[in-house]
């Protein structure tokens, strides 16, 4: 066979365009490639120049477009991406992925296993429920840690901060003499969680953790791992349903085993589950979070304009019961929430547009609602005092607050061509520390400052 | 001639089937088959063959494995199952109903013959 460099160029190329189409596997390729070359070689010794049995070759197998739409029609399972593992994938890449299965199996065994650990030295589920509720996390994260650990070969270094990390916490959460019923049990058990994933996310960076890129990974990471985790709970009712309902049937009561094994097993092990399978279709399946972002900020923005203008019209102030800064804590979540990934998703180098206009119009609005809501709150907080509750929900509020007043300025700035959208990014993924500092602060802090009430 | 897409499309599954009847083959050595079988009128585009080959994979008609010959490329070679030889069997008797009905057509009304002029040829 007597084929020329340019030639090859030329196959390269054209197989560079198969590789765009989704719906052509790898494999399919080699099989067209194995046809295009028979067919130039046969126009070859019939005499024509190598580069005119390419086009004649290139010409005869079809359009781009038409194949491709035949193979769509075939497998049209390809445009799903079909779940677990792809279908004939390189030998390596094979074994890695058959090997990181297997991890994530047994890690996620481990955390199933170990949620089941305290029963053995009589802590109920259903009795114990503060002790589990504060510690939660311990079962599920640090295994979860473990497999980014192993998945991203850190160093030892990283592996012993991430050890010391998870027993401080475990430390925290058992070690302060808190009744089952006081306000810092709560605070343990919200905060502890979001300590504890910031530790993952250490692990999850590989241990580059100051690099901002990693830390947009894990923001974006973040996202998917919840909407995956979600819909793994949904599947999870539907199981849970099933069983309870068929046992039911034929006069067994299954409750017993789903509250004190699928449940607590099944919702740890779904967490590793949920970061194994964000891992594996990474690069497959569009990201969610941004998408869904995209879909939800037209209709908060309207929806906290109207508020405002709600608020205006009937001079009414609002209502600032206990609950209502917790409300607006959440709702800042939110609006942050939709800003990340937003920006997670962002060309950085587009110039801003409607969506960016109607960002900034999300965040100034719920910025100023929250303001509102300060202002109303700060007049009467004097009078409550300070409980750990409401000295943690402010502090969340000052927080998100000072995150939201930035980004809107960063925001501003870009919106109206003065500033690279790229220092917004770098504003955001610094922050993360401060939601560290805050998570750990509670969760260390609070306990003693407040007589462990 | 040019033979419409519908009728190629119809043709196309025992066309493959029949030349994998004879023995294991691969994408382009059943397409020249199909060529010299139908004295180059039956014109495929040569891509559309490995999607219908892929269908009749999944349908269980044929199966495939990468073989790499002596001194050769890796290839996919498909062979006929067979369930395969069965749908053959019957896409016959089907394809041999059809061509009885037609044949029965062209002797009743002799108006209708094949005429030899180019210029109808080209316009269909």
């Amino acid at each position: 066979m007597t084929v020329d460099n340019d030639l090859e160029g030329q196959i390269a190329e054209w197989r560079a365009y198969m590789h765009r189409r989704r719906e052509l596997h790898h494999t399919d390729a080699d099989e067209l490639e194995d046809h295009l070359r028979s067919r130039i070689t046969e126009l070859t010794e019939a005499g024509l120049r190598p580069d005119e049995s390419f086009l004649i070759a290139v010409k005869r197998m079809g359009s781009l477009d038409e194949l491709s739409r035949e193979f769509a029609r075939e497998h049209s399972e390809r445009l799903w991406k079909q779940l677990v593992l792809p279908g004939e994938p390189d030998a390596p890449t094979a074994a890695r992925s058959r090997r990181e299965l297997a991890v994530m199996v047994l890690c996620a065994a481990v955390a199933a296993l170990a949620i089941k650990v305290p029963a053995l030295f009589g802590l109920d589920l259903s009795q114990d429920g503060s002790f589990y509720a504060r510690n939660a996390s311990l079962f599920a994260l640090p295994a979860l840690a473990a497999y980014f650990a192993w998945q991203r070969r850190v160093g030892l270094r990283v592996i012993g901060a991430l050890a010391v990390l998870f027993v401080l916490g475990a430390v925290a959460a058992n070690a302060y003499p808190l009744a089952d019923d006081s306000q810092t049990v709560v605070l343990t058990a919200i905060h502890l969680p979001i300590a504890l994933w910031l530790v993952v996310g250490v692990a999850y960076a590989g241990g580059d953790w100051r690099s901002d890129r990693r830390r947009m990974d894990f923001i974006r990471f973040t996202g998917e791992w919840l909407i995956y985790f979600v819909l793994i709970g949904l599947g999870g009712g539907v199981l849970t349903a099933f069983t309870v309902n068929a046992f039911g049937a034929i006069g067994l009561d299954a409750e017993g085993f789903i509250q004190s094994w699928l449940l607590p097993c099944g919702a740890v092990a779904a967490v590793i589950v949920a970061a194994w399978l964000v891992e594996a279709k990474q690069s497959v399946i569009e990201n969610m979070a941004p998408v869904l972002t995209r879909v939800f900020t037209p209709l908060f923005t309207a929806t906290l304009l109207t508020f405002l203008v709600a608020i205006i019209w009937t001079t009414s102030g609002i209502d600032v019961e206990r609950d209502a800064l917790i409300l607006f804590d959440l709702l800042l979540v939110i609006v942050l929430g939709m800003l990340l990934y937003a920006i997670s998703a962002r060309d950085l180098t587009a110039r801003p547009g409607l969506f960016d206009r109607l960002q900034l119009a999300l965040v100034v609005s719920a910025l100023v609602i929250d303001v509102l809501v300060l202002a109303a709150i700060t007049g009467r907080i004097t009078e409550w005092g300070f409980s750990p509750n409401k000295t943690a929900a402010l502090g969340e509020n000052l927080v998100l607050l000072t995150n939201l007043v930035w980004s809107a300025w960063l925001y501003l700035g870009f919106v109206r061509g003065r500033m690279p959208f790229a220092r917004l990014e770098r504003w955001q993924t610094r922050y993360v520390v401060v939601y560290a500092a805050w998570a750990w602060a509670v969760v260390l802090a609070f306990p003693p400052l407040f007589d462990f009430a | 001639m040019h033979i419409t897409k519908d009728l190629v499309a119809a043709s196309a599954t025992p066309l493959v089937l029949g030349i994998l009847a004879e023995g294991e083959s691969y994408g382009y050595a059943i397409l020249k088959q199909v060529n010299d079988l139908s004295g180059g009128q039956l014109e495929w585009t040569d891509g559309l063959l490995y999607p219908l080959l892929h269908r009749l994979e999944r349908l269980g008609h044929v199966e495939s494995a990468w073989e790499t010959p002596q001194g050769g490329r890796r290839r996919k070679y498909y062979r006929i199952t067979d369930q395969g030889r069965a749908e053959l069997a019957e896409q016959r008797r089907q394809w041999a109903a059809v061509v009885d009905a037609l044949r029965g057509v062209w002797s009743t009304t002799p108006s209708i013959r094949p005429t030899p002029a180019p210029a109808w040829g080209a316009g269909l």
